[in-house]
């Protein structure tokens, strides 16, 4: 029996309504059960699992180098934030040192990663609340960001790009080319969005005042990223517990005081300005030399140096038919993803394979929060704080 | 290494507040693990919480390990931040493998419900006093727990 809400005796008027998994404005396969009161929800509930697939099972049959295929599958608005995610987590289990240059691009990539994750959230969170136009043109400028993933990794969704020890190559040549175009065009995009929407009377009228939670509840309720943010709570990962080299770039943590569906909508496209900027720092100051770290018995030698060099054989041969085997241990590695902490939690027996690996998917925490940001609203509010806290449904059901 | 770890204020903090509290400490990689016995647990976890000094108020994470077939079988893991000291903090609480059950932490921080029914769900570990413990990712007559060691990953069941 799929979960469903028990009705309160003396209350027989109200009406149980199950919504989704294959409602439109769920973002996925999400489903609801409320109890409304005319219009208005009484008591929410949330149903997810339609997507589970297993993956901390599937990470403790896989080595570590191809767990990293899997990652793109949970969050695919970002996938290459999980690929990040993965990677720091067994870096810092093998101790490994990254070179620069693939710390530069592995910064200048989950910011463009973040950007059209937001982009997807806006246009989505936007036509559930009526703009058809907005959704037009975020899709147009997320296709350019895709384009630049497929340049550099051949995929324009599933990259796997970011690899145990740096990359998984060097990006093309002129590929910043393409970088540059697009930051070049996209603050007047954001503008465009903004002249939509910002003071728009009825983005307002639906978005002010509605799905309000408090800075302690936020933190009570586990929530994180904008969402965490858009409460009034200063905390970016990205500045407080740096990694990949973010303490070397310049940028403002967006913070937003209102709590409610429209300070959140602030936050987040603030965030793609501040993204931006990132960016445009990573292309300036990009550093030369390898995208690999030196560690031959982890990283895949090169293609050629495998037809000269022994050593350059046997480690490939190595690596893939056993993997790399980190010491004994076990480390939690955080990121900022577009939506929240994305937490590893990995733990080695000194075997090649994991012996676990825990996601802490930002989406699945920040989802806790919805029956608190619906009840006792009416019920076309539900859509707008489904789309508020930007779930994706690949990483709540991993 | 070690030794910095062992004068880490919370742990300082924790042995002062209750010395029987402490079963163990771990550190690899600068992460500080510490394991708490199952007595001692809802007032451990409440003091670090309040604590002025720690204020680990946010549960990031809540999930556990099976170490079959070693005996206590399962080890529930919470990761705690401290957003004030920007610091974190792994608990683990050992729990036997014959009839696993722990105390819910939900009393202390709301976020652990989804975590905890999570857990149970997949490792089969119930959490005393958590309110709607039921399946969440798989079906309900769904039978074993997928994310034990003796749950087999192919082949038919």
């Amino acid at each position: 029996m799929p979960v469903t809400l028990e009705r309160i005796p003396g209350h027989e008027e109200r009406v149980i309504l199950s919504m989704g998994p294959q409602h439109p404005s769920t973002h996925g396969v999400l489903r609801l059960v409320l109890e409304l009161e005319g219009e208005t929800v009484v008591r929410a509930l949330y149903d997810i699992g339609y997507l589970h697939t297993g993956f901390e099972k599937s990470f403790e049959s896989k080595t570590y180098s191809q767990g990293i295929t899997l990652t793109d599958r949970m969050d695919y608005l970002s996938p290459l934030s999980n690929n990040l995610g993965f990677c720091l987590a067994t870096e810092k289990l093998l101790d490994l040192e990254i070179p620069p240059r693939a710390q530069w691009i592995r910064v200048l990539l989950t910011e463009l990663t973040r950007i059209q994750s937001h982009l997807v959230w806006l246009g989505t969170h936007a036509i559930d609340l009526g703009a058809m136009s907005v959704f037009l043109y975020c899709f147009r400028e997320r296709e350019e960001i895709l384009h630049i993933f497929e340049s550099v990794s051949g995929q324009r969704m599933m990259t796997s790009y970011f690899r145990v020890g740096g990359l998984a190559l060097e990006p093309p040549l002129g590929w910043l080319k393409g970088v540059q175009k697009f930051a070049k065009s996209f603050p007047e995009r954001i503008d465009e969005y903004e002249a939509l929407l910002t003071r728009n009377p009825i983005w307002l009228s639906r978005t002010q005042g509605v799905g309000y939670i408090s800075a302690d509840d936020a933190i009570a309720y586990g929530l994180s990223g904008p969402s965490l943010r858009g409460s009034g709570v200063d905390w970016d990962i990205r500045k407080k517990e740096p990694y990949s080299s973010y303490e070397k770039f310049d940028f403002k943590v967006s913070t937003r005081r209102e709590g409610d569906v429209y300070g959140r909508y602030l936050a987040r496209v603030e965030e793609m300005r501040q993204s931006l900027r990132i960016v445009n720092q990573a292309m300036e100051g990009l550093p030369e030399g390898p995208v690999k770290a030196n560690a031959p018995h982890i990283v895949m030698p090169e293609r050629e140096s495998m037809k000269t060099s022994i050593e350059a054989l046997i480690y490939h041969f190595k690596i893939v038919t056993e993997g790399f085997h980190p010491p004994v241990g076990e480390v939690y590695q955080i990121i900022e993803s577009p939506r929240g902490e994305l937490g590893f939690y990995m733990v080695s027996d000194g075997s090649p394979k994991p012996f676990r690996c825990h996601v802490r998917a930002p989406s699945f925490a920040n989802l806790q929060a919805l029956p608190k940001l619906i009840e006792g609203r009416l019920i076309a509010d539900v859509v707008a704080c489904i789309g508020t806290i930007d779930i994706v449904l690949g990483e709540v059901d991993r | 290494m070690t030794a910095d770890l062992e004068t880490h204020p919370a742990l300082l903090k924790l042995r002062e507040f209750d010395a029987q509290a402490v079963e163990d400490v771990r550190t690899f990689r600068g992460e500080l693990t510490i394991y708490i016995r199952h007595a001692n647990f809802l007032r451990t976890c409440e003091f670090l919480r309040d604590e002025p000094s720690l204020r680990f108020s946010f549960l990031a994470d809540l999930t556990a390990l099976d170490l079959y077939p070693q005996e206590p079988r399962f080890e529930v893991v919470y990761h705690l931040l401290s957003l004030q000291n920007t610091q974190r903090l792994r608990l683990k609480v050992r729990v036997s493998g014959d009839d696993p059950h722990i105390v819910s932490a939900i009393s202390v921080w709301p976020s652990a419900n989804a975590f905890e029914r999570e857990v149970f769900d997949l490792f089969g570990i119930k959490f005393a006093g958590h309110p709607f413990l039921r399946r969440m990712l798989l079906p309900d007559e769904w039978e074993g727990h997928p994310l034990r060691k003796d749950y087999p990953t192919e082949g038919y069941r």
